[in-house]
């Protein structure tokens, strides 16, 4: 049997993996975007508690950050994956279902993608709050805005536009962190390429190729969060 | 438009019932620190009353008050007629209503020694910004009556450019376009002057003036000597948390009677 | 919850901890090595240095990590015959080292931007003032701007290493029994996976509250600027009057 060359083996022809692996990037772009604006839901909560919440709420906030940075995600995928069927299990023997009955991977990924990086964000969130000037929200009670209107429009807009570059750093732990999802068995980037080295015992090029493609969307994404800092800082005195 | 001609056309009966601002007897302390020792001022409609102190005679602090921005411990706040609800809490007093607080505040402009003018809107969003949002009135409406003040102010054409890009002179100016936006019964300014270097005072003192000539309520609370004696029709001196010194400007600097505003007096000169 | 099967799964998991911080610590000292490598590279001046390092931090913080201890491990099979020519096939047969490898550097990328940030906070007065006094080259490095560098640059270097603890679980992936392996293995097999959880994250925390410790002690005994000048002794004092 001839050896394909790297450009037939990754390429869209018939024993090319091209659209294989193009679809597994899609999934992994979907899966980290579900995650991470799981992890924005989660993590306004929970800034929210760590700024305005009374002293049960804020150490709550405070424990799970903690908790959630200080153990590794991968714990956090098993206790999502396997915690999740169990619990579906039970559910399922309630109504006569027998047996392991499996979560969909995809969303127990994007859970705990969005469990670990709310921790991250809220951070971000956090501090972005305490760049927003104390002068501009006395000015808004002084005008009587009520606190969702101040909220809405004094608070909201520039807690996003000072926690852009944050927001950026943890969407590039997101992308990479979404490769871990591969061992629940989601069909994304790695686990594809995976797939692909074991049936045609070419894994450095596949795992080469997934790299790649980590690289090119880290390369298009860190452009994208560029523009939309310099956009959004417009009007703003650099820091300098 | 303007609210002291809306007042003129109103018959008023008693001289109470003019009384555009009325404190009584106002105490607020800040941990075992009493700033506020029982003040009392009232002001009537077209009063442009200067309140003169050291830092830390509880002279912000008492305009503050005002505003709700600061929640008494006692007193009695009224405004235009309307007595601002207080309730005891676990953890002080509270107002009684927040929505009572938040109509009263959007006709009780304040000016900050800081500008405080939103950074994420421009100078003109800034103006329409409370208009639109809190009174809930026409934006086109809202946008010629801004542009209106901008020229009064002289910065429209800066109306387009963001907060940081303009003078502190410039930004004070148009956070009083800000202000009057609200088309407020009373402005209070808490310092307006003294963030700014002193070749930018008269820009916006020029402006004050204008306002107190239209005839508007306004509390200032202010170490320009020169406003206090030529602007306004009447001066406080607060020390120590109470009312120390009070009359019209040719009286009080006349012939002070207090010993410390004397000091006061000349070490401001 | 099963406090009994939790006790029982506490003394299992332990039994990962010594590959854990064995993984961590490996992977760390090396790294620190290859990091210092890499920052001083990138502030050679030379472009030829400086555009391999730069090239070097893109790729490896660019990609997950996974996908990097991947490529080693399994990747590099498929060169074994040339590899084995070469002798490294044992080294690279093996799953701790690749492991080691994989983590080694992946945190040198890393480390090198926090090295690098902290030799570029050192003020350059100081440096100034160095020089004045006669210091230069290998002197001025080592007594004036490395120290600094050094306390500036810690905390980051903490964050980064408690990072590298909770990475050397994906060491895992690849059969490496430390701790969150063994937790792997504990769910599979009772399908507890909440009670695991809270076992093995309670493993990490306590690592990391060790660690974190660590750091802050060496970091107050590097800055003695920071801390409370010394009370002057009363006896001292009374002398004066």
């Amino acid at each position: 049997m001839q050896q394909l060359s790297y450009f037939e083996l990754i390429g869209f022809g018939p024993n090319g993996w091209g659209w294989a692996l193009l679809t597994a990037t899609g999934m992994t772009i979907a899966v980290a975007i579900c995650g991470f604006l799981a992890g924005s839901v989660v993590g306004t909560f929970v800034a929210w508690g760590k700024i305005g919440g009374n002293v049960v709420i804020r150490s709550f906030a405070d424990g799970y950050t903690t908790v959630l940075r200080g153990i590794p995600d991968l714990l956090v995928i098993y206790l999502f994956y396997f915690g999740g069927s169990a619990a579906l299990g039970a559910i399922g023997s309630l109504f006569g279902a027998q047996g392991f009955i499996g979560v969909p991977a995809f969303v127990t990924g994007a859970l705990a993608i969005g469990i670990v990086s709310g921790a991250y964000q809220a951070e971000v969130f956090r501090g972005a709050y305490q760049v927003v000037s104390r002068g501009e929200i006395e000015a808004a009670r002084s005008v009587g805005m009520h606190r969702w209107l101040m909220f809405r429009r004094i608070i909201a807009p520039q807690v996003l536009r000072y926690a852009i570059p944050g927001l950026g750093n943890t969407w590039q732990l997101v992308l990479k962190e979404s490769a871990l999802i591969s061992v629940t068995g989601l069909v994304e980037l790695l686990r594809q390429s995976h797939i692909a080295a074991g049936s045609t015992r070419r894994p450095f090029d596949f795992y080469i190729t997934a790299a790649i493609l980590y690289l090119f969307i880290t390369w298009v994404s860190t452009y994208l969060f560029q523009r939309a800092e310099t956009h959004s800082m417009r009007g703003m005195r650099r820091a300098s | 438009m303007s609210n002291g001609v809306a007042s003129l056309s109103t018959p008023l009966a008693s001289a109470e019932a003019a009384a555009a601002v009325s404190v009584a007897n106002l105490r607020k302390s800040f941990g075992n620190l009493e700033v506020l020792k029982g003040v009392s001022l009232s002001a009537r409609e077209g009063d442009v009353i200067s309140i003169l102190g050291a830092s830390g005679s509880g002279k912000s602090t008492m305009l503050r008050c005002i505003n709700m921005l600061e929640v008494p411990d006692s007193g009695e706040i009224r405004i235009g007629g309307e007595t601002i609800g207080l309730r005891q809490s676990r953890k002080g007093m509270m107002p009684a209503d927040q929505r009572q607080v938040d109509r009263i505040r959007s006709r009780v402009a304040m000016v900050f020694q800081s500008f405080n003018l939103w950074s994420h809107l421009t100078i003109l969003e800034n103006v329409i910004e409370a208009p639109i949002h809190v009174q809930k009135r026409p934006r086109h409406e809202c946008i010629a009556e801004a542009m209106e003040l901008l020229n009064k102010v002289g910065i429209a054409d800066k109306r387009n450019q963001y907060p940081s890009h303009l003078s502190g002179g410039q930004q004070q100016r148009a956070a009083i376009a800000r202000a009057l936006a609200m088309h407020p019964k009373v402005m209070l300014f808490d310092e307006p002057t003294s963030a700014l270097d002193p070749e930018l005072v008269g820009e916006v003192l020029r402006v004050m003036r204008s306002l107190a000539e239209e005839g508007r309520t306004m509390l200032v609370v202010t170490h320009e000597m020169g406003f206090a004696r030529d602007v306004s029709n009447r001066v406080v001196f607060l020390h120590k948390g109470v009312v120390e010194e009070e009359g019209p400007p040719a009286e009080v600097f006349g012939a002070p009677k207090s010993e410390r505003f004397k000091q006061f007096i000349s070490s401001h000169r | 919850m099963d406090f009994a099967f939790m006790r029982d799964s506490f003394v299992t998991l332990l039994g990962g901890v010594p590959l854990t911080l064995n993984l961590a610590f490996m992977s760390v000292s090396l790294g620190a090595i290859l990091a210092m490598l890499l920052a001083l590279m990138r502030m050679s001046g030379f472009k030829v240095l400086d555009w391999p390092a730069q090239a070097y931090v893109f790729v490896f913080r660019g990609t997950p990590l996974l996908v990097q201890i991947f490529l080693i491990y399994y990747g590099l099979g498929q060169f074994r015959p040339t590899l084995q020519e070469w002798g490294l096939w044992t080294f690279f047969r093996e799953p701790y080292w690749c492991a080691v490898l994989a983590l080694t550097l992946n945190t040198a990328a890393y480390a090198s931007e926090i090295i690098r940030g902290g030799l570029q906070s050192v003020p350059h007065n100081q440096v100034e003032a160095a020089r004045a006094c006669g210091m230069s080259g290998f002197l001025l490095f080592r007594r004036i701007v490395f120290p600094i560098a050094v306390r500036q640059a810690l905390p980051a270097y903490g964050s980064e290493i408690i990072l590298m603890v909770k990475a050397t679980s994906l060491a895992s992936i690849i059969t490496m029994m430390e701790v969150t392996g063994l937790a792997a293995k504990l769910i599979s097999q009772s399908f507890r996976a909440v009670e695991v959880f809270v076992v093995a994250g309670l493993i990490y925390l306590i690592l990391n509250f060790i660690i974190t410790r660590i750091i802050m002690a060496i970091e107050w005994w590097l800055s003695p600027h920071l801390r409370r000048p010394p009370a002057i002794e009363p006896r001292l004092e009374a002398a004066h009057v």
